[in-house]
């Protein structure tokens, strides 16, 4: 009876922390804004399909560069196809990758940042050199590298944007633990007889948290930036899949005359880029967390 | 001091070391090596040999790895596939073209940066701040390829003020090449200039927020001669490094850029060279770029340890 109500207790408080996080970042404009944004892009990459009110890889060579009218709302492009039905599934492909890239970029970077805080010595100077060595290199070389070596698939593409995007949480998580590392309550558990597993689950992981959320957070909006630039220079996703990237490279050489298939996707890359960045912004501020001063490592 | 200055230089040169180790062990451990990726269906028989005999891929991976190092080091960077030519030929004009660019958009891109920082923040949560601050968080946010190609799209095709793709052979001379360049400068300066200009504002506030700045106001010192006098010498200090990894971080920017207006510089090489499998130049763009990012940073620090007196009897920071 008692262990049940602790327990109940501590999922009120999980449940209630979120929503009065999701408050807080609603009540600035720009929060709310950011959260709407993202919220729509969400549910637009969810109902997408089952909206379009055309198939997305139908060519047809009389339709072509049609201008936007009642029947092809933002036109057709160079190959006949229904630009509209192309920009509302083009955010589906980005989101899925670099949502999942970012989950595994946060629990990599997160997890060796932490060990190597609490560690240091020898291993934490060879593992940050190492780190200070992959941010040099520049993300585009590396990632155009694994691309054209190991393929485009998605099961490419989640790991290797997982795994570089990863290494700038790595110091932000290193960082953080050593401002915990000196605490009270991290001696008092060592003096417990605590193993480092365990300190780090129960006495690091919970202070430390915020701060990784928030540079994931912001990771993601890079990532899609990042993954958005592959797909633009064909190192993305291979046609007919409808992506932003792709749409802007494919539509671009006729833009001259056919400025509408190069307008809708740029409106619907941007504003999803602009919306977890406020989104991520605002998440900051709720956590308490400054990162103005961060420069885009 | 001194000893400073040779640790953080001893520190990038550990940094670069390890780089070359990452791109060679990079392009060792994927599949394919670079006569297989570059010969593709032909990689087979005598061509994979003469091939493999032209780059001394049949010795062990750690000697071909310390003569390539030693070569490199020498200023050697080997030889190109896919322009059979040695890389440095390939190299020279590219690095000239992209020197012209970053250093023309930051040029114009630190003093407006300067500048729009300084106003945002001296007239913070004023109708200049609020303009200027939602203006750069698009430019900041919005990925370069679409300001670049909307930038085309407007400047070039609705106004046709501007030529909207650079049109030059690579080995252009310097006077030919800067009408060609306007578009592209601005393309990169802008998003530039919207992050340092973020970077001086927040540093700035920083500052104004601080005790000697409220004891300066209390002591009445004129505004604009405490602005001057207390407030930019030192927010301006910590911007340094800021803009630096400003700077290198857009080494990834440039390259989409380049792409984007046709401008034959280093970033279109790393595409080409990828799109050509030529692994030799991709391991030598590599170390280079690497380098322009260490010693940015490098030079960075250097400017914040002589310009900063506290920082000389300090340790620094790492």
């Amino acid at each position: 009876m008692e262990i049940n109500k602790i327990s109940e207790f501590k999922k009120k408080s999980i449940f209630f922390k979120i929503s009065e996080v999701l408050v807080t970042m609603a009540s600035k404009p720009s929060g709310f804004i950011g959260l709407s944004i993202l919220v729509f892009h969400i549910l637009l990459a969810f109902v997408s399909p089952y909206l379009a009110p055309y198939d997305f890889k139908a060519i047809d060579p009389s339709l072509m560069l049609q201008a936007p009218s009642s029947e092809y709302w933002f036109g057709t492009d160079s190959l006949g196809r229904d630009v509209f039905t192309r920009t509302i599934m083009g955010g589906r492909t980005a989101l899925t990758i670099t949502f999942f890239g970012s989950l595994i970029a946060l629990l990599w970077g997160g997890l060796l940042g932490i060990f190597c805080g609490l560690v240091g010595g020898k291993i934490d100077d060879v593992v940050m050199r190492i780190v200070d060595a992959f941010l040099s290199i520049p993300w585009i070389l590396a990632m155009l590298l694994i691309v054209s070596l190991l393929g485009t698939s998605t099961e490419v593409l989640i790991p290797a944007l997982g795994f570089f995007y990863g290494k700038g949480i790595v110091r932000v998580a290193r960082a953080a633990t050593h401002d915990v590392i000196a605490k009270d309550f991290i001696i008092s558990a060592r003096a417990r007889g605590h193993s480092n597993l365990s300190i780090i689950w129960n006495e690091i992981i919970p202070n430390v948290r915020d701060a990784i959320l928030v540079e994931g957070a912001m990771r993601w909006s890079w990532m899609l930036l990042g993954f958005s630039s592959l797909s633009f220079l064909g190192f993305g996703v291979s046609p007919p899949t409808p992506d932003w990237g792709l749409m802007i490279s494919n539509a671009r050489g006729l833009m001259s005359f056919a400025y509408w298939a190069v307008i809708a996707p740029i409106v619907g890359l941007s504003s999803l880029i602009i919306g977890i960045n406020l989104t991520a912004d605002a998440f900051a501020k709720a956590l308490g967390i400054d990162r103005s001063t961060k420069a885009p490592v | 001091m001194f000893f400073l200055i040779i640790k953080r230089i001893l520190l990038g040169l550990i940094t670069l070391i390890i780089v070359s180790l990452i791109t060679f062990a990079g392009t060792e451990v994927l599949p394919g090596d670079a006569c297989t990726t570059y010969l593709e269906r032909e990689a087979y028989g005598a061509a994979l040999e003469a091939c493999y005999e032209r780059l001394g891929l049949n010795i062990p991976a750690h000697e071909r790895y310390l003569s390539w190092a030693y070569n490199v080091v020498q200023g050697d960077f080997g030889y190109s596939l896919s322009g059979q030519m040695p890389i440095n030929e390939v190299l020279g004009p590219r690095v000239k073209n992209s020197m012209v660019l970053a250093s023309a958009a930051i040029i114009i891109g630190i003093p407006i940066a300067l500048i729009l920082g300084i106003v945002t923040a001296l007239w913070r949560d004023k109708l200049p701040d609020i303009t200027i601050s939602t203006v750069t968080i698009f430019a900041m946010t919005i990925p370069e390829f679409i300001s670049a190609t909307l930038l085309i799209l407007v400047v070039a095709i609705w106004l046709e003020w501007l030529p909207g793709i650079v049109i030059v052979p690579t080995d252009v001379t310097i006077t030919e090449l800067l009408p060609n360049i306007i578009l592209p400068v601005i393309a990169i300066a802008m998003i530039m200039t919207a992050h340092m200009a973020r970077m001086v504002r927040s540093s700035v506030i920083q500052v104004m927020a601080s005790d000697y700045v409220q004891m300066a106001i209390l002591k009445g010192v004129p505004y604009w001669k405490m602005v001057f006098k207390h407030v930019l010498p030192n927010a301006l200090l910590p911007a340094i490094n800021v803009v630096a990894l400003t700077i290198a971080w857009l080494l990834g920017g440039v390259v989409v850029t380049e792409v984007v207006f046709n401008y034959p510089g280093l970033g279109r090489l790393v595409i080409e060279s990828i799109s050509n499998r030529d692994l030799p130049t991709v391991q030598a763009l590599a170390i280079i770029l690497a380098s322009i990012y260490v010693s940015i940073n490098l030079i960075a620090d250097l400017l914040t340890l002589m310009l900063n007196p506290r920082l000389k009897t300090l340790q620094i920071r790492k």
